[in-house]
């Protein structure tokens, strides 16, 4: 019948619609910029429909402040400037599906009642802001009440000096899957923040030199943190009230001082903690209330206390790590001691292996006397590796009396995982 | 003057003691550094060298060959020789020789190691170990003609700075665990110049341990390059000190 024939009038215009609707849904495309159809972006945005494709050409456009109301697409040419000269908001986005791209954002205003940004997402699904730099803002990317948003590939950098005086790298709030990849933030106050985002995904970001936490949320289950590196932070990286946390592979680094800690874990979970790397913390760990958390295959290199241990914690299984090279390995505040700690790597375990199983065949007692002398008497530190001290030590890994008893390795292991 | 230090640097090397010293240092330095495959953890074998072998030695070898010298010291007494000139070559005949042995048994294998911040550090800090310890030696000599008691005194002051002090200072840190003592903790180590001497390492050691609250303190003393001149300054007046005590009684001492 019908398919043997060539194709009727009647099909040779149905085709045709069906090719202008789909190129009607890819909408116009508008130019800004100079000798170009508009000189203003916000005139671009006025004129395009949902769905047009407004592109910026290089130059530093002085607007105020942008608001995206429309579906469309906001690509810059060589890295446009959009300035927001020190006043209010850069860009406001307050539609769905809108994609910002290859725009250098710079110098929103400061203010601490409505936190100015170099862009903020209103209320709004599945945006794209990608391959942007971000520089000198009040809060570099804000997204509130959004989902099946990506924010992606974006450099902010921001110069701060003291805590109130700026805001977050991406701060998220009240949102619901979200894809947070490859941005690099330094020099803001949290570099990540999340307070209420669910079912999201942190993955390869780089957070340094921020003045408070790298990473910091709360109240914000069932995400996953997956090859970040938080690097020198003023606090390292702190996570609160939230269960359902997956971290894998992250680098935790050279997060100084004394309320600093690698990654602080307060309240948190049914949580998993997998092949992380901390390395040359204060403290590469520090547990609070924590409940059922699986720590496997992390290494522990260089702290100052590899892990804080507090006595709320319960159910906790510490396993199969690597701790190498740390001043303790240990600390504790309590004799309470409710998780287990078998099957780990200590560098300094010094008992034997007769059946050659790689396995000790003598418990070992990470807990140096010292280090709880240090958590109850801090100045104490300054007796470290007296004579003094190492007898004491050693004593009391024999015969161990102040320290729990039960705070133990039943399997250490003989030789470092290959991690 | 020079040829007294001369010719007591010969006489220490003649009773081969120091010699021994240094090959003990060496091996001892050799194998720690080859045992392990980390470094730092042979620098943690060395420090405890440096905090207390060092010092045993320096004081006791310094204290019996100022004892045993005594006819040599009246020699050269009646000779046309001013006392100062006699004590200070005698000191830095000690010192030098001693200075030497360190320098050689651990300084070498460290440096090459070790060639770091903490070696450094090491190296240094084992000089002025060394050089205040046989200023001790020379004041517990001159104290009493008893050689059995002033040997004594010696040991007595090693034990105490080595081990007691440090027993002290824990013992007085949780009868006063209430107070903010903290900065009165960095007065007392100058008290001891093994502590002080164990800290300066421990703040190139134990970095990340010491960034913590407590060791932010010590740290914005002892790490600043203030505070280091300050504490190498005190382990100065560590070293003049009894020196120039002994040195006054023995101007006034009836040979």
């Amino acid at each position: 019948m019908a398919e043997h024939e060539p194709i009727s009038m009647k099909q040779f215009i149905q085709i045709l619609v069906c090719l202008f609707i789909s190129f009607q849904y890819y909408g116009k495309q508008l130019q800004v910029g100079l000798n170009k159809e508009f000189t203003s972006i916000k005139k671009a945005i006025e004129v395009a429909d949902n769905n047009d494709t407004v592109y910026v050409y290089s130059g530093h456009y002085k607007e105020g402040n942008i608001v995206i109301k429309k579906s469309i697409k906001l690509i810059g040419k060589g890295l446009p400037i959009l300035d927001g000269e020190k006043k209010g908001e850069v860009l406001s986005i307050k539609a769905n599906y809108v994609l910002v791209s290859g725009f250098k954002i710079q110098k929103s205003g400061f203010a601490s009642l409505n936190d100015p940004c170099g862009v903020k997402v209103y209320d709004s699904h599945h945006v794209i802001i990608e391959r942007n730099i971000f520089d000198d803002n009040f809060f570099g990317i804000y997204l509130q009440y959004s989902k099946h948003c990506v924010v992606k590939n974006n450099k902010l950098t921001a110069y701060a000096v003291e805590e109130q005086q700026i805001g977050n790298g991406i701060h998220c709030w009240k949102s619901d899957s979200l894809q947070i990849i490859g941005n690099k933030v330094k020099g803001h106050r949290d570099g990540i923040y999340f307070e209420f985002v669910t079912n999201s995904v942190i993955w390869r970001n780089i957070a340094t030199d921020n003045i408070r936490y790298g990473l910091h949320f709360m109240f914000s289950h069932s995400d996953s943190y997956i090859s970040n590196i938080f690097r020198n932070n003023g606090a390292g990286v702190a996570v609160m009230f939230t269960k359902g946390v997956k971290m894998f592979h992250n680098t935790f680094e050279e997060n100084w001082g004394d309320a600093a800690y690698g990654l602080m874990l307060k309240e948190i979970s049914d949580s998993h903690i997998i092949g992380n790397t901390f390395k040359r913390n204060t403290t590469g760990i520090y547990m609070e209330g924590t409940n059922r958390i699986l720590v496997e295959r992390n290494k522990f290199e260089s702290n100052g206390w590899g892990m804080k241990v507090q006595a709320s914690c319960m159910d906790n299984i510490i396993t199969n790590n690597n701790l190498i090279g740390n001043t303790f390995d240990i600390s504790t505040n309590g004799s309470l001691v409710l998780n287990t700690f078998n099957s780990n790597y200590w560098d300094k375990y010094e008992g034997y292996d007769l059946n050659k199983d790689n396995v000790g065949d003598v418990p070992f007692h990470p807990l140096s006397i010292f280090s709880i002398i240090v958590e109850k008497n801090p100045p104490a530190m300054l007796l470290f590796r007296s004579f003094m001290v190492t007898l004491l030590d050693k004593s009391e890994k024999m015969m161990p009396s102040l320290t729990p008893e039960n705070f133990i390795d039943n399997t250490p292991l003989m030789r470092s995982l290959d991690l | 003057m020079n040829r007294i230090i001369k010719f007591i640097i010969l006489d220490i090397l003649k009773n081969k003691i120091v010699l021994i010293y240094t090959l003990i240092l060496a091996v001892l330095s050799w194998s720690v550094f080859s045992l392990e495959d980390n470094s730092t953890k042979g620098i943690l074998t060395l420090l405890n060298v440096i905090l207390l072998t060092v010092p045993l030695v320096s004081v006791i070898f310094s204290t019996i060959y100022l004892y045993n010298s005594s006819e040599f010291i009246e020699l050269l007494l009646s000779q046309p020789v001013n006392r100062v000139k006699i004590w200070r070559s005698l000191f830095f005949g000690l010192v030098i020789s001693l200075i030497l042995s360190f320098s050689i048994g651990v300084g070498i294998p460290l440096m090459m190691y070790a060639p770091s911040n903490v070696g450094f550090m090491m190296l240094a800090v084992g000089i002025c170990i060394t050089t205040v310890f046989v200023a001790i030696a020379f004041f517990s000599s001159i104290i009493t003609r008893d050689k059995a008691k002033g040997i004594g005194i010696a040991i007595m002051l090693w034990l105490f700075f080595a081990l007691l002090f440090d027993g002290i200072v824990l013992f007085l840190l949780f009868q006063l665990a209430d107070y903010p003592i903290e900065k009165m903790m960095v007065g007392i180590t100058a008290l001891n110049p093994i502590d002080l001497a164990r800290i300066l390492i421990l703040l190139h050691l134990d970095v990340s341990a010491m960034m913590g609250y407590t060791g932010a303190i010590f740290k914005e003393f002892f790490g600043t390059s203030l505070g280091i001149i300050v504490a190498f300054l005190v382990l100065l007046l560590w070293t003049v000190t009894p020196y120039l005590i002994s040195l006054v009684k023995f101007k006034n001492k009836d040979l």
